[in-house]
């Protein structure tokens, strides 16, 4: 079966500088630095890394937002990298974004209605107001406001952090995507509402088996949500496999590293907390050989020189590090 | 913190209106000076445009019971000429204002909206126009064409942009960074849809602060056109009552009511502009006076009671 998303070596590196007249600044940004993937239909992947690692900046390269400075992305199927004017907007009425700010990604001065109806809109689809409506309610509803006819006038003022969340899941529901991209979509509401969100995404995965692409720093939101883990290390994904071995049996050590700071309720469980040394990574003037080399706890003369290709463990899990082929 | 957005919501904005007294008090006077204008024919007591016998006693006639306010150089009924100049200072000002707005609006939305190359010339231009002086362009201008209605409307509308188009641009690119742009462009909106949708409502507030305080600056450019003899010869204007008055005499007659009369009425519609513009503008901005606007409830938290007596 053709894989909803395929990634091949994607990258988006941006000018480091601002271009101007005279001198232009030669250096790049490498924010997503050769990202090959593929995520299946109606999976849950999660994407970690740190602040900065480029994930952001690989979902708006998805949605089109971004041109890729090399690489494919191919969606079910069929090569979009290249897509321009009316294919493009077609292709954005089967991709949709969530993204992490409920409170700004609500303009303030239109109504839930309006804001669900938007894609609607923009699509000129159901341009019978009926219609529109009845389809704005069931996305509404779909997304957990119940009942939704309460809350076609409200203004986003009048809502709750998580309630704003829900009206931008529902607006991104309304077009009935096959890829949903959430970047942080919990991260700015109370950690009371969190899993009610989460919770709506995993029903709506399991109702409309649509493919969620969940970006997070975090791995305490997703053990129990996502059936697949991609950390991402400075523009690369460094080790990917399914929940249960990246979190069992991390092999990175960015990943092991990264484990050993989230807190863990069971002290039987508990490991040797692994620091990171140096710096937060600076994707302008990246390290030779492996990327990770400068902070790596057990890092060796070799990791300096090469740049390790992903090693394969499993079927499913792979780590790009020199020291796991052993 | 998220900037507060703007907001208008017809009640919420009426109830925001209603207790802004600077709002009010604008409007109070702008109503009955518009009212006054509208309705000339029936509240003056004379027809400012009928012909006149003049003879030696009509002329500087003091205020007086058949002439509340006096008679001019011409004998004319100064009251009249007054409720009559009302209407060229608030179509002047009115039309101008329009005319400068939607100049200063488009370029200004274009250049925020858009950047790049048309900004940098859109800008460039803004701030040429702007080092110009306005008041000496617009007297040279409507000098050397015929100083009609439509051309003073016109030269001070044309002139008159560039303060909007400079807020207008600043405001646009900061709503353009806003996240729900970023949404609606995730969406596969287009710049129209982004523009009309998004960009356009959430400037609307400053274009009609802007508008309603360009409309006081068009009237004094008028008025002093006016006074400097450049006004349109077929209508009465308070410019051009002050422009007789110093230039007929009025002074060494003593005839001070035709001077002040005019005078007051320029200064009555300015300041009624001028505060019905700061007034909108707290009531439509959120940072001075957000909590008008906010429909849902506040919690409201009494002052904790100082140290109890012992
Ligand atoms: N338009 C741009 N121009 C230049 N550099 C950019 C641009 N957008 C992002 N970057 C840079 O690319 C890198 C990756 O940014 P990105 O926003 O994708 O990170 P992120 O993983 O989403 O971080 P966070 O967790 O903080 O959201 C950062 O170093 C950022 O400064
Ligand atoms: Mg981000």
């Amino acid at each position: 079966m053709t894989p909803a998303l395929r990634l091949v070596s994607l990258k988006k590196h941006f000018a480091a500088g601002r271009a101007g007249f005279f001198h232009r600044d030669p250096r790049l940004v490498h924010a997503v630095d050769g990202i090959s993937l593929e995520v299946a239909h109606g999976e849950i992947l999660a994407l970690v890394g740190e602040s900065g690692c480029g994930k952001s900046t690989l979902a708006l390269t998805l949605l089109g937002l971004e041109k890729p400075t090399s690489g494919e992305i191919h969606f079910e199927g069929t090569d979009v990298t290249h897509l321009r004017g009316a294919a493009l907007k077609d292709m954005h009425r089967r991709i949709q974004m969530v993204f992490q700010d409920p409170y700004e990604s609500l303009n303030p001065m239109m109504t839930v209605e309006e804001a669900v109806a938007e894609p609607l809109e923009v699509h000129s689809l159901l341009k019978n107001s009926a219609a529109r409506r009845t389809r704005v309610i069931q996305a509404l509803e779909d997304a957990g406001l119940k009942p939704a006819d309460s809350f076609l006038d409200r203004l986003p003022h009048q809502l709750s952090g998580g309630q704003r969340q829900r009206v931008v899941i529902a607006a991104a529901l309304v077009l009935e995507p096959t890829i949903l991209l959430a970047d942080e979509p919990v991260s700015m509401l109370d950690v009371s509402i969190r899993a009610e969100i989460l919770n709506l995404l995993a029903e709506i995965r399991a109702r409309r088996s649509i493919t969620i692409l969940f970006i997070t720093h975090d791995f305490g939101t997703i053990a129990h949500f996502a059936d697949r883990i991609a950390v991402m290390y400075l523009g690369r994904i460094v080790e990917i496999g399914a929940t249960e071995e990246v979190l069992r049996d991390p092999q990175h050590p960015y990943t092991q590293a990264l484990l050993s700071a989230v807190p863990v309720p069971n002290p039987r469980l508990r490991q040797k907390r692994l620091i990171l040394q140096g710096e937060t990574p600076n994707p302008i003037d990246l390290p030779s050989g492996c990327r990770f080399h400068p902070r790596c706890p057990v890092a060796e003369d070799r990791c300096r020189l090469t740049d390790p290709p992903a090693v394969p463990l499993s079927a499913t899990h792979s780590a790009a590090c020199l020291l796991v082929e052993d | 913190m998220t900037d507060q957005p703007t907001l208008i919501t017809g009640r919420a904005f009426w109830r925001g209106f209603r207790r802004n007294r600077i709002a009010v008090a604008g409007l109070a006077m702008l109503l009955i000076a518009l009212a006054a204008a509208v309705f000339a024919p029936a509240v003056a007591p004379y027809d400012p445009y009928a012909p006149v016998a003049i003879t030696v006693e009509s002329i500087y006639q003091r205020p007086g019971p058949a002439h509340w306010l006096g008679t001019d150089d011409a004998g004319k009924d100064v009251l009249s000429n007054f409720i009559f100049g009302a209407r060229v200072s608030l179509t002047v000002g009115i039309f101008a204002s329009f005319i400068s707005v939607v100049i200063g609006g488009l370029i200004g939305i274009s250049a925020g909206y858009f950047g790049g190359r048309l900004e940098r010339w859109l800008m460039r231009f803004t701030d040429f126009m702007l080092v110009i002086p306005d008041l000496p362009l617009i007297v040279v201008i409507v000098a050397i064409t015929r100083p009609s209605l439509t051309n003073i409307i016109l030269v001070i509308g044309l002139l008159g942009w560039t303060t909007t188009a400079r807020l207008v641009r600043s405001q646009t690119l900061s709503i353009k960074e806003r996240k729900f742009v970023l949404r609606a462009r995730s969406i596969g909106a287009g710049h129209l849809h982004i523009l009309r949708r998004h960009i356009f409502p959430l400037v609307l507030p400053l274009l009609v602060v802007n508008s309603v305080l360009i409309i006081s600056l068009a009237i004094l450019n008028e008025s002093t056109l006016s006074f400097l003899g450049l006004s349109d010869p077929t209508r009465i204007s308070w410019g051009q009552m002050l422009n007789y008055a110093f230039e007929r005499g009025a002074m060494s007659s003593r005839a001070w009511w035709v001077l002040v009369t005019p005078g007051f009425g320029i200064v009555w519609l300015v300041l009624g502009f001028t505060l019905l513009g700061h007034g909108l503008e707290q009531v439509l901005n959120p940072r001075t006076e957000w909590h008008h606007l906010t429909d849902h409830p506040r919690m409201v938290s009494l002052p904790a009671p100082l140290n109890p007596q012992p």
